[in-house]
């Protein structure tokens, strides 16, 4: 278990690193004019030379690219180009945001679909086709659509909550719930339709085992069947299927949190990629992966961790 | 008794295109229907387009729908069914390249990976891993950031985005195919590799791809819309994510702007799910079969009524199955019988055989017995009776789990086939054993526990404890089955039945086994009912035999008698196919019906 | 043995490579020797694990052959290329175990026996009359040929295996436990098949089987496989009834006969001369010995039958 942890934390490491190294080359070899769209028209050639040193753009990629990783390492992401505030603070301020958002809604998501799920696996009939039907829908619907309507029926028709979230930081946890409960919903209904349809062919697959049938002929209840071991050998199939959920939510939370109007890492995204604000996408796209790769690598664990073979080894 | 007609099951299977299929199925044929409208409607834009996607009418912005501008006009004066139209064309498009890219990475790199494995299988997963594991829509902002707003770029990074999608479902397909026989076979032939992957492969593959390609021209088209509604796209060119975004800041003003992109953007992509759920339904066979409603006026039998008694003069049989049969519905409605009209019975301390060929019903009649028949089969007549009170009463439809749960592990215990696959791996098999006992005995964890221990001892386990700590995978498939074995005797049953317990085991390994069961059989004195296709198990182990062919028993009797002089021509037909006291290289069977060697 | 052998095999070692980083590849063949006679069956017998099929599969370019060498016609075949495969699936072919899983279950019978002969370059034409020969051969009827393998039964389709081997007139027919997935009267009529082909055609069997019984019947010859090694090997009638190693012995008396009254003397034959075996063994030191007489499942699993 030890080892299968180190090779884990080993490969994610690795990851990071190629992945910073793709997001920089992609960033650093469009970012030619840069210096000309911060200084606008007016600039003169060797205002632009200037400004480009003080960016370092003219230095060769290698050199660049050690630069920002070693002070990235120590938490130093550089200053966006435009409002010059520290790239690790904006996160730090919008990051709460996006996690609650993103976290409150994979554990709906959790919850509801394993629970649909299981029904409509042990009670099949209408409870199945439901969920197939949902399941159509909720791939049909991309989340933002659905965000779109919520904010179009619930904010501007049935004027039920604020169009526009009213959340800060700071804020109070009533504020945080009355802005958060739409975009939760609105990120959740995708996952749920289509997870709970995965967790039922799932729990479905384990519940035909041959084990099942010899627990029953033991005389073992059909709940404990269910719950004790069914449950319990579709958790890494289920885990999967959740862990693809939330990298998707992570990119579904970008529009979300746009159309609600909060101020999450998504919209920072947002504006600094409308804006070319390279340091910034940079250290937004980092974190998310980091987000990511530590999501992973728990689920690896975990399922390392219900895998006899893994954990006795 | 020889080979009847040779010939197959004709008639059996129906064969029918995979397209007849999806068209019949209506859901499939409205799939179909609604995406060549759709495109042939973005096909057609510049002929079906009453204006220009961008003409604009500034003096007539917001118009309601209705007049010159049949769906009304945006916020800039433009006519929303042409942009829509226009918008159809590049959302498609883009979705198709998309598709395309993640395909043409996907695809090959899956195939190759899943076939010849090695260093490329390794570095490929490890790319797909890693792309996987990046939130898709953050890298297309950062090639927005980086590269401007280009639809066509976009699709295309997102493509490669979708491709390990491709690429691990080809490589699973391909890993399952690569091993079959056939692909062998074709290699004994001579068949190149690229021949094997043309001919035998990529039929496989192609089903699932299709499929996939469904859900992900879906995505795409998500995807599109929603950097479009971003405001990250290209301004100058109508896509439905734009409609969408210009629908949303005038929300206010007019909330219809935001119906037409959403409707368009609903229904392709549900469209396409439907189409992808109307293949996978159609290569599925139809195998499906629909539950049988009951008619209104039959009675769901209740449970609550009181059973009838079992017939005077025969309480004193430990089990007696009377005129069972056991059937499943089909799609006609009919119902395909299984098991019919078998009886026979069994004492206490008897070992019977249920002996048969596949096809027999020997299984069905075992799991009828313990109530653990699928969930789609029905008992379509007959009675089973144990220890002197019905567990199906004439007139069930299906076995009650009510009654049987009283019995199972209690009084009627089960050993079966396959040893590896009837434990759960996620579970010691010290906690498989004492779990029933606690629950069935009542007993404390502790005593069940020393039982559990000695149990492993009795069965010929020569460290119990070790192996009471073992988890399934860590012991021998022999042992496994000692360990079922222990479980099927730990609560003291009646009867146990066998389902060939001894057939995925090695010949010596089922020697050890055949001589564990008559010595357990022996010390507790219980019924035990073994389901083989082996008459040397028989000999080994029975004292009555019960031959079926078909769902039909076709001779019972003393074991002696059976296999010395058998009178049904069919159980003749079995013996003489043994071949363990014929003269090597001779004929086993005759030409002429009904003779025996 | 007399005879000139079609197919020999020295030494033969096949290794698979170990998994992971560095692991030690696992040996699933300690050098085998073997041959064939034009004409004649070898029969090879021997439990899970024991290296029976891995033989096989060597003969066909399917193993990954690390040591020794094969030959077929005084040619060596051990590490054959593609082509001269090819060249070779005219003299040699297989019928394997699963007839399920052995036909693509997505072309048609004819398409499948049209395979081999495609790839030898027989023109259409010639093709589709072979295939009728084919058919007859092995007792299919002839509108089998625009039907899928799964509207046949487990018999039938192995059928169409063998008729797919026999499409190009091997000289031998690797056949890997190919009546074992069959029930009895099933097993019976593809055996009678098997041997009549061999009377009518003169080919050659390398027959591989767990089952005694089945062996015998088909084999002019038998090699008794165990732990990737060959433990004795000669004429079918000595090896399959008056074995000599302890294993084939053990092997011989663990396969029980369809008659309670010499069932009961086999099992206490065998009960004895597990007990024997194992005083040997004791008296030879419990050290190198004891891994070849032990029970394939585990040491002790003959305890039960001592109390009985």
């Amino acid at each position: 278990m030890v080892s299968f942890t180190l090779r884990r934390l080993g490969a994610g490491v690795v990851l990071l690193i190629a992945i910073s190294i793709l997001t920089y080359s992609i960033l650093f070899f469009s970012s030619a004019n840069i210096a000309r769209n911060l200084l606008g028209d007016q600039a003169t050639e060797e205002q632009i030379v200037l400004k480009e040193q003080q960016l370092g753009l003219d230095q060769p990629f290698l050199s660049r690219f050690a630069d920002w990783f070693m002070s990235a390492l120590s938490g130093d992401f550089g200053r966006s180009w435009f409002t010059s505030e520290p790239v690790a603070v904006a996160i730090a301020n919008r990051l709460p945001i996006t996690l609650t958002l993103v976290a409150v809604a994979i554990l709906l998501t959790a919850i509801i679909s394993t629970l649909i799920g299981m029904l409509a696996a042990v009670k099949r009939g209408w409870m199945d086709r439901a969920v197939q039907i949902g399941a159509v829908i909720g791939y049909a619907a991309p989340g933002f659509v659905i965000a779109v309507l919520f904010v179009t029926i619930f904010a501007v028709q049935l004027r039920l909550v604020p169009p526009v979230s009213t959340i800060s930081p700071g804020a109070t946890a009533a504020a945080w719930f009355t802005s958060l409960l739409l975009p939760v919903i609105a990120l959740a209904i995708n996952a749920v339709a289509s997870s709970a349809q995965q967790l039922r062919s799932a729990i479905i697959k384990q519940l035909e085992r041959d084990y099942v049938r010899t627990l029953r002929s033991r005389g073992i209840a059909e709940r404990e069947i269910l719950f004790r071991h069914v449950l319990r050998s579709a958790a890494p199939a289920g885990l999967t299927i959740l862990s693809l959920q939330f990298i998707g939510m992570l990119g579904g939370a970008v529009i979300v949190e746009q159309i609600f109007a909060l101020p999450g890492i998504g919209s920072l995204a947002v504006t600094a990629t409308a804006s070319g604000d390279i340091p910034v996408v940079m250290g937004v796209v980092l974190f998310t992966v980091i987000i990511v790769i530590v999501v992973n690598l728990l689920v690896d664990l975990v399922n390392g961790w219900l895998n006899p073979k893994v954990r006795v080894s | 008794m020889t080979e009847p007609t040779p010939a197959g099951q004709s008639g059996v299977v129906v064969r029918s295109s995979v397209f007849g299929r999806i068209v019949r199925n209506p859901l499939g044929l409205t799939a179909i229907v609604a995406l060549v409208l759709i495109g042939a409607a973005a096909a057609f834009a510049q002929v079906l387009a009453p204006f220009d996607q961008n003409f604009s009418d500034i003096t007539n912005t917001l118009a309601a729908p209705g007049g010159e501008y049949i769906l009304g006009t945006d916020s800039g004066g433009r006519d929303v069914l042409s942009r829509l139209l226009y918008g159809g064309q590049l959302t498609l498009a883009s979705a198709l390249l998309c598709a395309s890219v993640a395909i043409l990475i996907g695809l090959p790199t899956g195939l190759i990976a899943g076939y010849y494995g090695g260093w490329f299988d390794s570095t490929a997963s490890w790319f797909a891993n890693m792309i996987l594991s990046l939130p898709g829509i953050m890298v297309l902002l950062s090639v927005r950031a980086a590269l401007g707003p280009s639809v066509w770029l976009a699709m295309i990074v997102f493509g490669i985005l979708l491709s390990p999608g491709y690429f691990r479902l080809t490589r699973t397909v391909v890993q399952s195919v690569r091993n079959e026989l056939y692909v062998d076979a074709a290699r004994v032939s001579g068949l190149s590799d690229l021949r094997i992957i043309a001919r035998h492969i990529m039929s496989v593959v192609r089903a699932p791809i299709i499929i996939q390609t469904s859900i992900v021209a879906g995505v795409a088209i998500a995807i599109q819309s929603g950097l479009d509604f971003l405001g990250l796209g290209d301004p100058a060119q109508a896509t439905w994510g734009i409609m969408l975004s210009d629908g949303f800041r005038n929300v206010y003003l007019n909330p219809l702007l935001l119906v037409w992109p959403t409707l368009a953007i609903m229904t392709t992509i549900a469209s396409l799910v439907l189409l992808g759920n109307a293949i996978r339904d159609a290569l599925e066979d139809g195998q499906k079969i629909k539950a049988k409603r009951r008619p209104a006026g039959e009675k769901k039998p209740s449970r609550s009524a009181a059973l009838p008694t079992v017939e005077a003069g025969t309480e004193q049989h430990l089990l007696k199955v009377s005129n069972l049969a056991v059937g499943y519905p089909q799609a006609d409605g009919s119902i395909k019988k299984v098991v019919d009209d078998v009886s026979f019975h069994i004492d206490r301390g008897e070992v019977l055989s249920i002996v048969g060929e596949s096809g027999s019903g020997k299984s069905q009649t075992a799991f009828s017995i313990l109530g653990l028949l699928p969930d789609t089969a029905r008992i379509v007549g007959g009675s089973i009776q144990f220890d002197g009170a019905y567990t199906v009463a004439p007139g069930d439809e299906t076995v009650s789990s009510e009654r049987l749960s009283a019995l199972r592990g209690r009084r009627i215990s089960y050993i079966p086939q396959e040893p590896m696959s009837n434990l759960d791996p996620a579970f010691t098999i010290g906690s498989q054993l004492v779990r029933p006992m606690t629950v069935v005995l009542g007993i404390s964890k502790a005593e069940a526990k020393a039982r559990a221990l000695e149990l492993l001892a009795k069965v010929g386990i020569p460290n119990p404890q070790r192996t009471f700590d073992a988890y399934p995978h860590e012991v021998s498939g022999g042992m496994a089955q000692r360990v079922l074995i222990a479980g099927a005797i730990s609560c003291e049953p009646d009867l146990v039945i066998a389902d060939e317990p001894t057939t995925a085991l090695d010949v010596t390994v089922q020697a050890e086994v055949l001589d564990l069961l008559r010595t357990m059989q022996r010390q507790l004195g219980v019924g035990v009912i073994i389901v083989t296709h082996n008459f040397g198990v028989v000999a080994d182990l029975a004292d009555r035999v019960v031959v079926m062919q078909s769902g039909r028993v076709v001779e019972e009797g003393d074991v002696l008698e059976i296999l010395r002089h058998p009178k049904h021509p069919y159980t003749q037909t079995l013996l003489a196919s043994m071949l363990e006291d014929k003269t090597p290289m001779t004929k086993l069977t005759v030409d002429a019906a009904g003779g025996i060697a | 043995m007399t005879g000139t052998p079609i197919l020999t095999a020295t030494d033969v070692v096949v290794e698979y490579p170990g998994k992971g980083f560095r692991a030690k590849p696992f040996r699933a063949l300690h050098g085998v020797s073997i041959a064939i006679e034009q004409g004649k069956t070898l029969g090879l017998v021997g439990e899970s694990g024991s290296g029976k099929t891995t033989l096989g599969r060597a003969m066909l370019g399917l193993a990954p052959v690390t040591g020794g060498a094969i030959t077929f016609d005084g040619q060596d075949i051990t590490h054959a290329s593609r082509r001269q495969r090819r060249a070779l699936s005219r003299d040699i072919q297989v019928v394997f175990q699963d007839p399920y899983t052995s036909l693509n279950p997505a072309l048609e019978v004819g398409e499948i026996l049209a395979e081999p002969l495609a790839v030898q370059g027989v023109a259409a034409k010639d093709a589709k009359g072979r295939i009728r020969e084919l058919l007859d051969r092995v007792g299919l009827p002839q509108d089998a040929v625009h039907r899928l393998p799964r509207e046949f039964s487990g018999g039938q389709r192995q059928r169409v295996a063998i008729a797919r081997a026999l499409a190009l007139s091997p000289r031998l027919i690797v056949c890997d436990e190919p009546v074992s997935a069959l029930d009895l009267t099933t097993q019976a009529r593809v055996l009678d098949l098997f041997l009549e082909i061999q009377q009518d055609t003169g080919v050659s069997y390398l027959f591989v089987s767990h089952d005694l019984d089945v062996v015998r019947h088909i084999s002019h010859d038998v090699a008794v496989m165990y732990q990737g090694e060959i433990v004795e090997q000669g004429p079918a009638e000595h090896v399959t009834r008056t074995p000599d190693h302890p294993y084939t012995q053990r092997l011989l008396l663990a396969s029980p006969v369809p008659d309670p009254v010499r069932q009961e003397e086999r099992r206490a034959n065998r009960l004895r001369l597990l007990a024997e075996q194992r005083e040997q063994d004791a008296q030879a030191g419990a050290g190198t010995g004891a891994s070849i007489s032990a029970p394939a499942d585990d040491a002790e699993g003959v305890s039960v039958g001592d109390r009985a």
